[in-house]
């Protein structure tokens, strides 16, 4: 995510993430939330995520919400939207095969929805627009 | 320093022969290992069989060329310190890995030029040797392609 942190430069931005040692990799004026790290195998976990997620966009009410996955940004997407901001996902470059699961998922809830590889973009899916190197 | 790893999911055998082949020959070039469960212990270089991550990542720094089975977490570890990486990706055929998606990472990445991706023992030696041809133009720097910052931006403020 930092390696596109410039094209919102500028912009209020609170980063969320699942590991509290990235406070110090990012700017001490922009907001920072830690959300319990999930996944489809861990259910309860899950729904913590959630609820945080849910917190988190509640009280930040972002205007955008951008994410590279996974689950917390498959919930950032979702509930940012039904809060009415712009969401775009951006699939991480480790999904080379296929999309990863939460990106699969979130194409729903997402208004730009970008993968990072040429060979999976589609005029039905999402759209490639360059990578993160 | 070459700084070869297998990763974290099981033995790589012929990677691990195929280095300490080279090494053999190449008793002028330091080489250090990560060779997880692997069978063959090597004789020409010093290794561990797994790294501790803040170990895994001073291994990545102080390398001047990484050498690697083609997992992705691996690859682009790699790729953001800038080393030329060589990847000869685990086989299905060969009981390396479950299936071959490594081959197809390879390649992925072989296309974007961001490393030299081998089939082989011989493939492996031979990239060796031009290692010192080999250079980290392909280093990328610390934000993503312009394409996509101006994609997502127009987006934001569009």
């Amino acid at each position: 995510m930092q390696r596109v942190a410039a094209s919102f430069a500028g912009h209020r931005i609170t980063w969320v993430t699942t590991l509290p040692g990235y406070r110090e990799q990012v700017p001490t004026d922009d907001g920072f939330r830690v959300v319990h790290d999930a996944n489809l195998q861990r259910k309860l976990g899950l729904v913590l995520l959630a609820l945080q997620t849910f917190w988190t966009i509640l009280v930040t009410r972002p205007d955008v919400v951008i994410s590279t996955g996974a689950a917390p940004g498959y919930f950032a997407l979702r509930f940012g939207k039904w809060f009415g901001a712009k969401t775009i996902w951006v699939d991480s470059i480790a999904n080379v095969e296929r999309l990863s699961v939460s990106g699969a998922k979130v194409r729903r809830f997402a208004d730009l929805w970008l993968t990072q590889w040429p060979h999976l973009a589609d005029d039905d899916g999402p759209e490639f627009a360059g990578a993160v190197l | 320093m070459i700084f070869v790893t297998v990763g974290t999911q099981g033995s790589f055998d012929r990677l691990v022969t195929a280095m300490d082949e080279w090494a053999r020959e190449h008793p002028e070039t330091d080489v250090f290992a990560q060779i997880g469960p692997s069978e063959s212990e090597p004789e020409h270089f010093d290794f561990q069989r797994d790294l501790e991550p803040a170990d895994f990542q001073r291994h990545l720094e102080n390398a001047s060329a990484v050498v690697a089975h083609a997992g992705c977490g691996t690859i682009l570890s790699a790729l953001e310190l800038g080393k030329p990486v060589v990847v000869m990706p685990r086989r299905a055929d060969l009981g390396e890995h479950r299936n071959d998606h490594q081959v197809a990472t390879a390649e992925r990445f072989a296309d974007l030029e961001r490393v030299r991706a081998v089939e082989d023992t011989a493939a492996l030696h031979r990239v060796l040797d031009e290692l010192a041809d080999l250079e980290p133009a392909a280093r990328i720097d610390a934000g993503a392609q312009t394409e996509l910052l101006d994609r997502i931006r127009s987006f934001i403020d569009g």
